[in-house]
Parts: structure tokens; sequence; C-alpha cells
């Protein structure tokens, strides 16, 4: 925990690891999320270790590691979505603004709305463009009918996704392509105005070119919410991170600005990692 | 594999022999052929049995087909008779069994892939719902004569109705709970992380998903339920006159075929061509159109 906060202020540079451009460090602000001594286990199977882990308010946190190594399985904490399956469960804390995330009393439908999630594959849900916008804000407030479209219009705008279809918002969202449809998906998602927004591989079923759109939205989108992005793309994470945390195996092994993670990493597993030598 | 093995690049066993591997794929070839020859003559058998009877039914119904077939109610033989009175009660009887079965198969089925899971009381149901679908019609027939008619003092439409709705729900349990099933996880993931309750994704999302599906399996019980004489023959019994009561016997297109078609007399057989044209036709056009109309959409 403390080792975020530190090492936030000392490194103030960028630079290159094996050909990959690193973004400037800037300051790590104060966490939106605090997740203290979080155990997760599929049955008796412990995937997820003793996690220590701050997202800082309103900054992009990448999470990078091996496949099974627990990322996806934090984020699915953080919405509480493993309660859909019985035999899953986690223990510890994950604090966001004084609540305790994990806590069996928290109003999940509530929690949800608060943080938002985006999946590896594009999910349109089988309706219009319009609709899958509305679908979620209905869940949650009452809005005329200008009201919504404004919404609507707001938050295709802000997913960058306006321009391309505001002649067709009234005709079936499956007629996007992958890009668009993910995109769909990140304005459904900040349709319903979330403090954090959860990426879960979100690019890894697109093409380079839908990839940069969604990787300059989330550049743009962090000035408003608080974001977490597992990515298998060390680039990606190197672009878009302010902070990147590594996992291994379940453990979180590594924390630190995306810059120093990439150059200058601490632990030798990071820096095998990061260097390509395994994963 | 040890690392030296895999990097010399010899491969262990003999050089291969050209010759075997053209033998081996003769062999290949003959098998494929012997097959796929096989497989036509299945199609074959089967396409000429089904166009068999469709040109038979079309030709000896078609020979019988006029207007008075649609305007005239059932008469004594030699009296000009039509089936107007058949094809009411059967539309009135298919509509309303329809109607009673398609809501509880539905929600039977939602409850089978939404909430039952592997539960015993999930598993109890879908098996009595399987033993339901292959049951002998003329049970169930049995079973609503027992419930419907004998307290009632009487043969009636709805009693019909009843027993072609009981029909209908295990076909739409069936269904639904196999279409639901296929829904990715990730689609109701997707609607959950909105923060949306259980009830509204299965309602809202899961539903419209698996339209196509649902719609399709309710198409098959009607076309089902159209052609069934077994359980109309102790319900609804059959009328020979004109009635739409529900509480009086209905007269149905499968029960006036199996009166005419077994007759002695010209026109009533020549009727019962043209009832049994009718029911095909009418299930045919109905998927056809069903068809058409998802296509259309999607």
């Amino acid at each position: 925990m403390s080792t975020t906060m530190s090492s936030g202020q000392q490194e103030q540079r960028s630079g290159f690891a094996g050909g990959v451009q690193v973004r400037a460090a800037t300051g790590i602000n104060e966490p939106k999320i605090s997740i203290e001594e979080v155990d997760f286990f599929y049955g008796d199977h412990r995937a997820l270790k003793s996690i220590n882990l701050e997202l800082p308010d309103r900054q992009v946190t990448g999470m990078i590691g091996p496949s099974g190594c627990g990322k996806s399985t934090l984020l699915r904490v953080l919405n509480r979505m493993y309660d859909l399956y019985p035999g899953q469960r986690a223990t510890g804390r994950a604090m966001m603004d004084g609540h305790n995330i994990i806590a069996p009393d928290m109003d999940l439908n509530a929690l949800r709305a608060r943080v938002g999630m985006v999946f590896q594959k594009p999910t349109p849900f089988p309706m219009t463009i319009y609709e899958n916008i509305a679908f979620g804000v209905k869940l949650h407030e009452k809005l005329s009918k200008s009201q919504m479209d404004e919404r609507v219009e707001w938050s295709l705008t802000r997913g960058a996704l306006w321009t391309e279809v505001k002649d067709r918002i009234h005709t079936s969202a499956m007629g996007l392509s992958g890009g668009q449809q993910q995109r769909l998906c990140i304005a459904r998602t900040i349709a319903v105005r979330p403090e954090v927004i959860l990426l879960d591989e979100p690019t890894s079923a697109l093409d380079p070119i839908s990839t940069l759109k969604i990787e300059e939205l989330i550049d743009e989108l962090k000035h408003d919410f608080t974001i977490a992005i597992v990515t298998h793309n060390m680039q990606q994470a190197a672009r878009c991170a302010d902070q990147v945390a590594f996992f291994y195996l379940g453990e979180m092994v590594e924390v630190a600005p995306a810059a120093q993670l990439f150059t200058a990493p601490k632990e030798k597993r990071t820096q095998d990692y990061v260097t390509g030598r395994f994963g | 594999m040890s690392a030296s093995t895999s990097t010399s690049g010899a491969i262990p066993g003999p050089a291969k022999d050209q010759t075997v591997a053209r033998a081996l794929g003769r062999r290949r070839h003959r098998t494929n052929l012997i097959v796929k020859t096989l497989c036509v003559i299945a199609t074959a058998i089967g396409l000429l049995l089904l166009a068999s009877i469709l040109l038979t039914l079309l030709w000896n119904g078609a020979a019988g087909l006029s207007l008075t077939v649609f305007t005239n109610t059932t008469r004594p033989p030699g009296s000009n008779g039509g089936l107007l009175n058949a094809i009411v009660g059967t539309l009135i009887q298919t509509g309303i069994g329809t109607l009673i079965g398609t809501p509880i198969g539905l929600m039977v089925g939602t409850y089978l892939a939404e909430y039952g899971g592997h539960s015993p009381l999930a598993n109890a149901v879908r098996f009595v719902s399987d033993v339901l679908l292959s049951a002998p019609s003329i049970l169930i027939g049995l079973f609503i004569y027992q419930l419907a008619v004998e307290p009632f003092g009487g043969f009636s439409g709805i009693a019909g109705c009843l027993a072609l709705a009981v029909l209908v729900i295990p076909i739409v349990v069936r269904t639904t709970e196999d279409m639901l099933r296929l829904i990715s996880p990730s689609l109701r993931e997707a609607a959950v992380g909105l923060g949306a309750p259980k009830w509204k994704v299965i309602v809202l999302i899961c539903y419209r998903a698996a339209k196509d599906g649902i719609m399709t399996g309710i198409l098959l019980a009607i076309a089902r339920i159209a052609g069934e004489t077994a359980p109309l023959l102790f319900t609804s019994l059959g009328n020979l006159n004109w009635s739409v009561s529900l509480g009086a016997p209905m007269a149905s297109l499968p029960v006036t075929i199996y009166q005419y078609a077994g007759s002695a007399f010209e026109d009533w057989v020549q009727l019962a061509w043209v009832g049994a044209l009718l029911i095909t036709v009418g299930v045919l056009a109905l998927n056809v159109a069903a068809r058409f109309a998802l296509r259309g959409r999607s």
C-alpha cells in the first residue's frame, strides 16, 4: 500500500523498456478503491493471495501478468460479479468511499451502478443502439424522453461513437462492427455515470485501428472516471496506464507508476515478465 | 521430449513409403464414396416418402376443394356438406390451447434454466416434462376426461383446449430451457454489470436473445396440436352442427377426418382428404410465415 504512494512521487521520467514507449510518470492520486488483504476462492482453489492494491482516483491502473494469474478475478471482485456463481467467494476488504465492497450486506445493484464493467468480447444487447444505452440508465434513473435522448447522445459522444451512428441509433446494435460494438459497450457503461470503470481485456478481440480508438478513449475518460484495465498487451499497459500492477500465480508482485515498472522494476519476476523472458 | 531430439530435426521411425501412402489414400477415397452413397440413398428414401404423401394429399384433397367446404357445415352424406364447423373448431381449440399452454411452458422452462439448476425439484420437473413430451396423447385425453369432462357432465370445447394445452407445455418447456441455456454467460454478466436485477436480465435481455428459438418451439407445438385427434376424442368429442360454445362439444378437423375417412360415403371420404390437406397447408403456411417474419427482423 505505502509503496504505491511513496514511489508515485519519486519517478518523474519517461523512457523505453524493450522498445516499449512508456508514458511520462505523473503523480499518483489518492486512492478511490483500497484493496486490502483480499483472498479469492473458486471452491477450494485459492486464486488470489492476500492482494493489497490501491486504485488511484481518476487515473488508470493497468493489470498485467500471464493467463490465470488472477487479474480478471480481481476485477470481478470489485463489482461482485462472482456473486453470480455459487462456490466463488472473496475475503478481505475492498474499501470504496468508506464502504467495504466485499461486505455481505452490500447493495449489489447500486454497487454495479457505481462500478461499471466492459468485457473482453463486445456484448451488445439484442436491441437497438438507443435501447442499449437506455437499458442501464432506466435501471437507476427516471428520465423524460428528451432527457434520455440527451443522455444517449452524451454517452455515445463520450464513447467516441456518436458521429458514426447518429443516423441509425434506432437500428439493431448487432449490425455494428466489433470495434463499434465495444465502444457501444463502453458508452453503455458510462451512461449509468459510474465512478469506476473496469475493463477486462477490452481490445483483445479487436483489430489495431479499433484498439487505438479505444485506447484514445481511455485516455479521455480518465479525467472523469477511475479506471482499471486488465491486458495481456504490455505496450497497451504502458500506453494507457498511470500505474501498473504485475500479477503472478495469484499474487500481486509489484505495483508502480508505469514508467518505473517497465524501466526499473524492483522484483526479479516483474523484470523477467516485462522483458519477455517468460509468460 | 528432451531438447536434443526436438532440435535435431530427425523424425523417428522408418522413412515414408509412397506406395503405402497411396494405398491408404485410395482406401480413404473408397470408404468416403461408400458412406456418401449410403447417405444419399437414405436421404432419397426419406424425401420420396414425404413427397409421395404430400402429392397424394394434394391430388386427392385438391379434387374436393370448393367454396362450399368453407361455407357449409358438416351435413349428412349426399347433401353438399362442408367443413366450416370443423375448421373454426380447430382454430379455436388450437388457439386457446396454445394461449393456455405457452405461458405455463415458458415459465417452467425459465425456472429450469434460470433458477432450478440441478436441484432435486428441478430435476424432477425436467423428468416429468420429458415423460409428458413422449406420453401417448390419448392418455392426455383420458386425463382431461377425468378432470374436465366427467365432473362437469359432458364433453366440451374447453376440455379439448385443456387437453391440447397439456400437449403444448412440455414442448415449450424443453425449447425454452434449451434456448435460455444457449445464451452466453457474458451477455448476462453485461446486463448484471449495469446493475440489473436478475428478473430484468431474464425478461429484458435473455428472452430477447432467445426469442427466435422460443418462437420456433411454440410453432412446433402449434403444428403438433393442430393435427392431434386422440386427445380430442375424449374431450371435445366432435360436433356435426355449428357450435362455437366452449361449454358444448366442438368439432375439429382431425376428429372429422377420423370419422369421415373410414366412412362408406364417397363425399365424406372426399371431405376427409380436403381436411387433411387444409391442416397440412395451414401448418406449413404458419411455419413459412414465421420463418419469414423472424428473418426479416434480424
